[in-house]
């Protein structure tokens, strides 16, 4: 019986991502990641998780979604989550009810949203001043052809062993789906988030109206919630495969590894 | 090396002066114009300032968005209630002629109106959504009476800055600001979707504050109090809600 020994899974680790080019590797880099990089990414974990344990408990109060201005008990929903309540008003089909969190997980909720998008904003300012966007995220468009793109996703199909330029940039796949969170989900929860507060929707009647009303609103944001945990599910599993104690050192001290010096 | 530090530490020093002495001025001015919530201390207070202080700014004059008439839910949900007693069920019994709304605190004409009077002042009637924090929502048609009538007609005195509004039921008791007090859209509602307000909903009279959840329109009101400090009542927090653990501020 041949179990894998730490050489073998740590050789399989580095092969998920593939690099697909060693050119992109910045000749000037001193650290993986820089400081504001590494700040606002804890930042961010620690608003995220946050906000999905808040969301979780705000969400059991009422798992029925709708589509539309409203919905209630009354109301066919679009689905329900089979999943029991903290409400005895929903029919869940279950014999209990669930207690009660929703105070503090609405503070909870609101307080790390706060927290999270005046991060992102700072993010966002410092990506697009020092370029870390245009650097680091956007993909060349030598790597956009089908032929390289194609390269890179057999090659992590295949669990080819990573380059050593892996552990200084991202490979084209990591650059597409960063951008996708940050320029795509993330502003996509925010609003869909806003879009069913009612004072909120007093001010900008469009942003509600052009998601199909409150409950669509509601509706969506879940969704886009389940995508944002499946991304960081994934993320997960990425960085434990491509060696998580080197992953997490670049995404805390800023070096990629103990055996690598700084460029 | 030491030149570097240095330079790092006088940076450092100038930008947290700057930051305390920016926030400082922030918090001086937010009180100034009435952006900090009653529940603003303890943990959660930053978050519940920054909503309430960014939806002030932007929602002061908004009207809540109103709705046709096909959009009405049908039917619409009445939340549960704790039993009201028989008190309550004496007044119900008697058509509700014996109801008052007591108006008193920093106004110039301490009132108490039977409905009857609330009925013969200035009718509204709009479609709104209320929306409850649990997530479920329905739209109606309300009729009322503009609080913003009531509470001009009994005059609140200039240093005005919240109206405090309690329920039959005793546990049951919340405040507004004046921006939400005085909006056009704020009603002492008797009727819904062109009836009487069903007692389900909140009948005799219940506060529709449109742009706010379902929990700040209170069902059964029996007084308004104009105040400028929430400070005196119960746990000092401003109303019922964030003594059961909800923020005072439900715009979101």
């Amino acid at each position: 019986m041949a179990y894998p020994t730490i050489d073998t899974l740590s050789q399989m680790a580095g092969s998920v991502w593939a690099a697909t080019s060693r050119s992109v590797v910045p000749a000037t880099v001193t650290s993986r990641h820089s400081a504001v990089v590494r700040v606002t990414h804890w930042i961010t974990t620690l608003c995220f998780l946050a906000l999905l344990i808040s969301g979780v408990e705000i969400l059991i109060s009422h798992p029925r979604f709708y589509w539309g201005e409203a919905g209630n008990v009354l109301t066919p929903p679009l689905f329900k989550l089979p999943i029991p309540a903290s409400r005895s008003t929903v029919p869940t089909g279950y014999g209990y009810v669930l207690p009660d969190q929703n105070g503090w997980s609405r503070y909870l909720h609101f307080q790390a949203a706060w927290l999270a998008v005046l991060t992102g904003l700072f993010y966002l300012g410092y990506g697009l001043l020092n370029g870390h966007f245009r650097r680091n995220l956007l993909p060349g468009s030598a790597q956009l052809s089908w032929r390289a793109l194609s390269t890179v996703i057999a090659k992590n199909l295949r669990f080819r062993p990573a380059s050593e330029a892996d552990a200084w940039s991202y490979n084209v796949l990591q650059r597409l789906t960063y951008l996708l969170v940050i320029f795509f989900l993330f502003p996509l929860v925010i609003w869909t988030g806003l879009a069913m507060s009612p004072a909120i929707a007093s001010a900008f009647p469009a942003a509600v109206t052009v998601l199909g009303g409150q409950q669509s609103a509601r509706t969506v944001h879940f969704f886009v919630s389940i995508f944002l945990l499946l991304f960081l599910l994934v993320h997960v599993v990425m960085v434990s495969l491509a060696g998580f104690r080197n992953r997490m050192r670049a995404m805390i001290t800023g070096r990629p590894a103990a055996n690598l010096e700084p460029r | 090396m030491r030149k570097f530090a240095r330079r790092k530490l006088i940076t450092a020093g100038i930008a947290v002066t700057a930051g305390a002495s920016g926030l400082a001025v922030a918090a001086r001015l937010a009180q100034r114009y009435g952006l900090i919530p009653p529940d603003a201390g303890g943990f959660y207070g930053p978050g519940e300032t920054l909503t309430y202080a960014a939806q002030r700014l932007l929602t002061r004059h908004s009207f809540a968005r109103e709705f046709a008439p096909s959009q009405i839910s049908k039917p619409p949900f009445a939340n549960q209630v704790d039993p009201l007693g028989e008190a309550f069920k004496r007044l119900q019994e008697a058509g509700f002629t014996g109801w008052r709304l007591n108006v008193d605190g920093m106004v110039a004409r301490p009132a108490s109106f039977p409905l009857s009077t609330l009925k013969s002042f200035p009718v509204r009637s709009q479609i709104t959504h209320l929306a409850c924090e649990e997530g479920w929502s329905y739209i109606a048609q309300w009729t009322g009476v503009p609080l913003s009538h009531i509470l001009n007609l009994v005059g609140t005195l200039p240093q005005a800055r919240y109206v405090i509004y309690r329920s039959f039921q005793p546990d049951w008791w919340e405040s507004i600001d004046m921006a939400d007090a005085l909006h056009p859209q704020t009603l002492v509602a008797y009727g819904m979707n062109g009836g009487e307000l069903p007692v389900g909903f909140g009948g005799p009279l219940r506060l529709r504050v449109p742009r706010q959840l379902g929990y700040k329109n209170v069902k059964y009101i029996t007084r308004l109090t104009v105040t400028d400090t929430l400070k005196p009542l119960g746990l000092g927090l401003g109303s019922a809600a964030p003594e059961a653990g909800y923020a005072w501020y439900a715009g979101i």
